[in-house]
């Protein structure tokens, strides 16, 4: 390791951290954004949601750095562009949210929905105030996974030239100079750290009624169906 | 779009597929690196997730070490391995392995962990040891499961090694590493095309084949006879999906 460069390249880290950061919450939020009309389509028609699943499933399947190619091209964007990285991630955070938006409005208790209704509660009051809140625990887990991968896969961008905390690997490899690429593991590691704590604590204001469990604890088993336990 | 047209046209161009390093040559070079690093990611992550499945024993430790695998950058890891024992195979095969055993770790975990414990307790009570409950009850119920961790490596895989042609490995991503530094956007999407086309195809193959290993009393339970509404269904591979491969 070398500090030295660290204590002499602290802006140039500090500005990738800021450009990484830059480049990764879009996509995180409109992938949270997106999947919720989505995944609530899917956990309402079951022609819905293999459809949605389908075409999520293809388009996480394309590698990342072929997707970074095909977006420019069909967005006609400039190859440099830093938009067709938020675009490809977002592609990637809409494929991977859908199913955890699905599953997250499907663990709704369905008496609890009939209980609203039957109280007067109108669809969208239903929707906003019932079926949303109680979906949290699940979109939340979905939106951790989706943050932590984000961060990590958008260093891709910096072999078609985005500059970003990845430019630090393309750099080393060329420099022969492992200090700049151990800075930038460390840093996507921190990054991806950071966004996983903020994002519980939000979650955790979010669901006042069990604060006391963590996320994970509250995460209700959606695909538990009895395989015949009728006594 | 018209680029698209002119890409196909680059890949269909005989004299792409033949002689010298060509596509084919580059395919197959993608393909047997591929597949014998998902063999060695499989033969450590697949007894491991097994027993940690069975006995309950070291999920918290394979949670842990899927969550921060995917927060790994591949590029990250590639630089520094390759930087470390220099430019070849050993640490291309290495960050790939690297990459490739939590997702498999977890189909194997999260399949076994999904048989229902009544079966398990019956196939116990009917006198099995452990070892047959494993290969007789639980690993032909969680196949699906384990088929999906099987998909999710792969694709890591061949992911990750279209990435490791900015690193002097040959395989399809060098189509478009060459396309990026000679500006030739043709061939920079026709590779791009390449790669996707092949992880759609083994994805495909996968899929296929995890639907051939539903055990077969379990999918005729999938239909009653007394036309109550479905019961039994082959667990999802929900664990699986979530995060992306490189």
């Amino acid at each position: 390791m070398n500090w030295v460069w660290i204590g002499d390249n602290l802006g140039l880290i500090g500005g990738r951290i800021l450009e990484h950061l830059a480049l990764t919450a879009p996509p995180i939020v409109i992938g949270l954004v997106l999947s919720i009309p989505l995944g609530y389509a899917a956990s309402r028609s079951r022609v819905a949601r293999s459809i949605l699943l389908s075409l999520g499933g293809i388009l996480y399947t394309i590698p990342s750095i072929a997707l970074l190619v095909l977006v420019p091209v069909i967005l006609n964007l400039a190859i440099l562009n830093p938009l067709n990285l938020v675009f490809a991630l977002s592609i990637y955070a809409v494929a991977i949210m859908v199913r955890s938006a699905a599953d997250a409005f499907a663990s709704v208790p369905r008496d609890v929905v009939a209980s609203a209704a039957a109280t007067g509660f109108s669809g969208r009051q239903r929707f906003f105030e019932v079926e949303l809140p109680l979906a949290i625990p699940v979109l939340l887990a979905g939106i951790r996974v989706v943050s932590v991968s984000t961060v990590s896969i958008a260093s891709v961008g910096a072999l078609i030239g985005i500059d970003q905390l990845g430019s630090f690997f393309t750099d080393a490899f060329q420099r022969s100079f492992l200090t700049e690429a151990i800075v930038g593991i460390v840093a996507i590691l921190l990054l991806a750290a950071l966004y996983d704590i903020v994002l519980s604590r939000i979650g955790r204001a979010l669901m006042p009624w069990n604060r006391k469990q963590s996320a994970v604890m509250a995460l209700p088993k959606v695909s538990t169906v009895p395989l015949g336990g009728s006594l | 779009m018209n680029l698209f047209a002119e890409a196909f046209r680059w890949i269909v161009d005989p004299s792409h597929w033949t002689g010298g390093p060509d596509i084919s040559g580059h395919l197959l070079e993608h393909l047997s690196v591929s597949a014998y690093c998902v063999v060695i990611a499989v033969a450590i992550a697949l007894p491991i997730g097994v027993m940690i499945g069975h006995t309950g024993k070291g999920r918290g430790a394979a949670i842990l070490i899927s969550n921060v695998a995917r927060a790994l950058p591949t590029l990250g890891l590639l630089s520094i391995l390759i930087l470390l024992f220099g430019i070849g195979l050993l640490p291309i095969t290495i960050v790939l392995v690297i990459l490739a055993i939590p997702p498999m770790l977890a189909g194997a975990y999260a399949g076994v962990e999904s048989v229902d414990k009544q079966t398990v307790d019956a196939a116990r009570a009917l006198g099995m040891s452990e070892l047959q409950i494993i290969f007789r009850v639980e690993i032909p119920l969680a196949a699906p499961l384990l088929i999906g961790g099987l998909r999710a490596t792969a694709l890591q895989v061949i992911a990750t090694l279209a990435i490791a042609s900015a690193f002097a490995f040959g395989g399809l991503g060098i189509y478009l590493i060459e396309g990026l530094a000679t500006g030739d956007y043709v061939q920079l999407l026709a590779g791009a095309i390449l790669i996707t086309v092949l992880a759609l195809i083994v994805d495909g193959a996968l899929a296929v084949v995890q639907r051939f290993v539903v055990p077969r009393g379990v999918a005729l339970g999938r239909t009653d006879p007394n036309g109550h509404q479905k019961r039994a269904r082959a667990p999802r591979p929900r664990v699986l999906q979530e995060g992306m491969q490189s």
